[in-house]
């Protein structure tokens, strides 16, 4: 699949950004005052950021409010009507905490609740994609989940979560690849099944349907070389898990280190996302050459 | 509107005969010209007139060899659009309620005015069967001709998509395939009329009939200039006087 700067910004960030509110959003860390201004701005700033960069990708955004309208059927349309409810519960308790010194918990819990289920809505939008097998798998909602919990725990400098979760997101990506790689050939979809013409015998496409180019091949016929995805599977690790552990257990963990892990963390999720969206590999690449 | 009808009225869709159809392209034209001059946004292209000109069709025509295990390898050229699937995962993913299947005639279809062009339709579809239009932001597919089948200011013989209408070879047939003495119905049974891509569970209407068995001959034709038989009689004293001069 094409991997479009703006998607790849908006899963990032707005990840990153639910993920730290909700970390606030059970008062850890507990802070009031200036302190959750702080914390809280960068959590709206990623958030809204994140969903502000979705709406780059739309060719027609006029009508983008109508996407609130079918939450029973459609994830997209989920995670907008979540997206912006989150946003709102968080609000009050966030007023709380700033300038009334506290908030009631449970408002806090609903919040939290309410932005790692924005978070769980995203990933479903891709992972209930049959079209993408790689993407089509309950490692897709548990990796946004990990990624969006394990990096907000970084910026919330909660330590010590965020090793464990940090870590075991880490397992859980490399488990994603190995098991990705063999997905599309386990979906059974072969150029034989997509023509019907597997009865007679072995289909190779003679001739390209047009000469140019078209949409479908520039959204989705994208493919990465198999030695840069490898090298680049290797530096999103190093990036988004191996550094951040490494400041996390070896360091004073004081607010430069901090800084550094987060900004190491963030170019690695960039990398490994854009990976996501460019190693999948959609079945309508069958009627064509690749 | 994106939830997909329990059951519709009719099933409208297409047989394609991949026997019959000699990979003209005349479906092609004659569905981008009577869809960018109807129903919708037009179907545009971009720098038509530069060296890479890129647009929107709603159908195009592959072309694929087919190599059996033994025997001579053929040709079969293979028009593709959208298949007015029962289980249409394009229009359960929209989120703005664009995208529809209708419950009168089971055609699927984008309402335009609400589409936000996101494109997740287009991800959902295996077949690329929809394509976002890039001048107009709005996704662009098959409508069946719903523009003529059922338009009386037409005469009856043109109430056919257009790509049925103008295909030379009689490849393409239109109807509905929830009555089981249809046209296309009786074509699809007799012929082993199959779907694209069972196995993603769409439930495609549009069903496409398998290139007929060749003849057994056919395979035993043996490469030009192999074995020429020796000429005999008449011809072997032709032969024989022309090779003399
Ligand atoms: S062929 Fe594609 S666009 Fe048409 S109904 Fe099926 S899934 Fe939707
Ligand atoms: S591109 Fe338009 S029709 Fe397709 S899913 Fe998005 S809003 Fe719906």
């Amino acid at each position: 699949m094409h991997p479009a700067p703006s998607v790849i910004v908006f899963t990032a960030l707005s990840g990153l950004g639910f993920g730290l509110l909700a970390w606030l959003g059970i008062g850890r860390p507990d802070v009031a005052g200036a302190a959750a201004f702080g914390l809280y701005f960068l959590g709206y700033a990623l958030a809204v950021g994140g969903l502000t960069a979705s709406a780059f990708h739309l060719a027609n955004p006029r009508n983008a409010p109508k996407a609130f309208s079918q939450w029973r059927t459609s994830w997209l349309s989920r995670e907008a009507v979540l997206a912006v409810a989150a946003l709102l519960a968080v609000a009050p308790y966030a007023f709380g905490r700033i300038f009334l010194g506290g908030a009631p918990g449970w408002l806090g819990f609903v919040g939290a609740v309410l932005s790692l289920a924005t978070v769980f809505t995203t990933s479903m939008i891709y992972t209930q994609l049959k079209t993408i097998p790689r993407w089509h798998h309950p490692l897709t909602p548990v990796l946004f989940l990990g990624y969006a919990i394990g990096g907000g725990a970084l910026i919330a400098g909660q330590a010590t979560p965020a090793a464990f979760l940090l870590a075991a997101t880490g397992v859980a990506q490399i488990a994603a690849w190995v098991i990705g790689d063999g997905l599309f050939a386990r979906a059974g979809h072969t150029r034989e099944t997509a023509t019907g013409l597997g009865r007679i015998g072995k289909v190779r496409q003679l001739e390209s349907p047009h000469s140019g180019s078209n949409y479908l091949l520039k959204e989705m016929a994208y493919s990465v070389g198999r030695k840069h995805a490898e090298k680049l599977r290797v530096i999103g690790t190093a990036l988004a898990f191996l550094l951040p552990l490494l400041i996390l257990l070896g360091t004073p963990f004081g607010p430069l280190w901090a800084g550094l892990s987060v900004a190491c963390h963030l170019v690695g999720v960039f990398v490994v996302r854009w990976l996501f969206f460019a190693e999948a590999k959609h079945v309508v690449s069958l009627y064509y050459a690749g | 509107m994106t939830s997909l009808p329990e059951k519709t009225g009719k099933k409208l869709g297409l047989v394609i005969d991949l026997d019959t159809c000699v990979g003209c392209h005349a479906c092609v034209v004659n569905c981008k010209e009577w869809n960018t001059s109807n129903y919708g946004a037009p179907l545009s292209d971009m720098d038509a007139y530069g060296s890479n000109p890129v647009g929107t069709f709603l159908n195009r025509v592959h072309s694929y060899e087919v190599t059996p295990d033994t025997g001579l390898a053929q040709t079969v050229h293979f028009p593709k659009s959208c298949l007015h699937c029962e289980d249409a995962p394009c229009v359960t993913v929209c989120p703005t309620g664009a995208s529809y299947k209708r419950v009168e005639d089971g055609i699927v279809l984008v309402n335009e005015d609400d589409c936000m062009g996101c494109g997740l339709c287009a991800w959902a579809c295996p077949y690329g069967a929809r394509e976002l239009d890039q001048l107009a932001g709005v996704m662009k597919k098959c409508t069946l001709c719903v523009d003529r089948i059922y338009n009386d200011n037409i005469p009856e013989e043109d109430r056919v998509p257009a790509c049925v209408r103008t295909c030379p070879a009689g490849a393409r047939h239109f109807g509905d395939f929830a009555d089981p003495d249809s046209p296309v119905s009786r074509l699809t049974a007799e012929r082993g009329g199959m779907e694209l891509m069972p196995e993603q569970g769409t439930k495609p209407v549009n069903r496409y009939l398998p290139p007929r068995q060749k003849d057994a001959s056919l395979s035993e034709i043996k490469a030009l200039g192999g074995d020429i038989e020796e000429p005999k009689g008449l011809l072997a004293w032709l032969d024989k006087a022309l090779e003399a001069i």
